[in-house]
């Protein structure tokens, strides 16, 4: 039977009580949100928090909204209200066909999108699919609140910039520069992490890649992302050959390593191969999009 | 801790540990041992039960989540005495064999009708996909699922 170490509870009535919470209890208090990947390390005593600080009753940081420039996430929002919110979805394809594959209904029914990230597993989803998208991470202290890109939150393997006494707190993307996005995972059975898993948003004019951005998780890609690729991409063409190099030029910059989930070269060739495919109906939607009369429509 | 947590409509205020599990509140403390308790680390589902009418894997949640909400285990899902159509339709297809998994299954499966009353196979498949069986080869389930929902259509059967 595995259960969790003894440990003391402390529910949040609102982040500034969280936040001072932090404060008094210091790093060794952990925020629990939806408990999905906490629960399971602490039951193998992977990590052992003196304290935890439930914030499941803020509310406010349940939200998905989107305003005239961003995707508002809250960082306490569901893995299936995202997969539920059709305004997401319309701007950004990637995001439910990310949603679709992590883990599985009744999983993303209570894992918060603001936990998985937090979590920072090196073969994370959305993790990826942020790097993607150029989102940008909200994170609040006592002192007030401060912003990072999301290919600066992650320092390393399930390590964040979010400090001991700081909550991540909203997920915002802006509305501008995708046109089209897509989201593409490779996993050995359903609900599994990925073996490799890409996600491209592209900015079409015309039939120019304005702006593209690639993020990739379980390949080792610096910062989620696949930066050497997008470089080679902006500017050039969509066509068949550019998106094959850039799917060339994204497996030469990461590092797999070889695992239970398969071997590094297996990896590889998934970073290239998925590369080309996400960025292929990225495009095609941006078309489609364009086509219907509006951009991230 | 002290907690208040509402389960099949009845509220139970107990003394518990901080650390203790959802699943094993409801089976320990409650007595209320439907829930199963399978794999433990949120993999086969045989835990699900309803938190605030959404299902959930109960050995990831601690007990201590539950203050103030309600829970609804498979106990809760007949009315009166007379079972709810799900369970009759996994009586009626043959939808378990060692029963195991059912009341996870059938908990997933009364959430998805409630949502969606006229699923296709795909759409029970992809809603019971967290949850594992390892008797049936899932098939019968699904059946058993649409049965529920042809009875709740006003099909005969
Ligand atoms: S016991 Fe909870 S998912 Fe298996
Ligand atoms: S009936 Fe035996 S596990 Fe499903």
């Amino acid at each position: 039977m595995q259960v969790p170490a003894h440990v003391e509870y402390e529910k949040a009535a609102s982040l500034e009580d969280a936040l001072n919470l932090l404060v008094r209890y210091g790093p060794e208090a952990k925020i629990l949100a939806g408990g999905h990947s906490l629960i399971p390390m602490m039951k193998l005593r992977l990590v052992q928090p003196e304290v935890l600080i439930d914030i499941n009753g803020l509310t406010e940081l349940c939200h998905i909204t989107v305003t005239d420039s961003q995707l508002h996430i809250g960082a306490l929002a569901r893995h299936a209200q995202l997969l539920d919110s059709s305004a997401a979805g319309r701007h950004f394809a990637i995001l439910h066909d990310a949603e679709r594959v992590i883990a599985d209904p009744i999983v993303r029914n209570w894992g918060t999108i603001g936990g998985s990230l937090c979590q920072a597993d090196p073969s994370e989803d959305l993790s990826a699919a942020f790097a993607a998208l150029k989102g940008t991470m909200v994170i609040s202290g006592t002192g007030g609140s401060r912003t990072v890109s999301a290919r600066e939150f992650h320092t390393g393997p399930y390590e964040t910039v979010v400090g001991p006494a700081e909550v991540l707190t909203e997920i915002r993307v802006p509305l501008a520069h995708v046109s089209g996005s897509a989201y593409l995972k490779v996993a050995r059975r359903a609900g599994d992490w990925p073996v490799g898993a890409a996600g491209a948003a592209v900015w079409l004019d015309g039939d120019t890649i304005a702006d593209a951005g690639i993020g990739l998780t379980a390949v080792g890609a610096r910062h989620f992302a696949a930066a050497e690729a997008e470089e080679y991409l902006r500017g050039r063409p969509a066509a068949a050959d550019v998106l094959a190099r850039a799917g060339e030029i994204a497996a030469e910059n990461c590092r797999p390593v070889s695992d239970q989930r398969g071997p590094a070269d297996y990896k590889r060739h998934l970073a290239c191969e998925l590369t080309i495919r996400v960025l292929r109906t990225a495009l095609r939607r941006a078309r489609e999009n364009a086509a219907a009369g509006g951009y991230a429509a | 801790m002290r907690i208040a947590v509402t389960v099949n409509g009845t509220e139970y205020r107990r003394e518990v540990e901080p650390r203790l599990l959802l699943i094993h509140f409801l089976r320990d403390e409650l007595r209320l041992t439907g829930s199963h308790w399978g794999c433990d680390t949120s993999n086969c589902g045989a835990c699900v039960v309803w938190l605030d009418g959404t299902p959930v894997k109960s050995c990831t949640v601690l007990a201590a989540m539950a203050h103030g909400r309600e829970v609804v285990t498979v106990e809760g899902l007949a009315n009166d005495g007379e079972l709810d159509p799900v369970q009759r339709g996994f009586a009626q297809c043959h939808g378990l064999q060692c029963g195991f998994c059912t009341p996870g299954m059938m908990m997933t499966a009364r959430w998805l009708l409630n949502r969606n009353p006229d699923p296709t196979p795909g759409q029970i498949r992809e809603a019971i996909s967290g949850q594992i069986c390892r008797c049936t080869g899932y098939e019968n389930i699904v059946r058993a699922i649409r049965w529920a929902s042809d009875y709740e259509a006003g099909g005969s059967r």
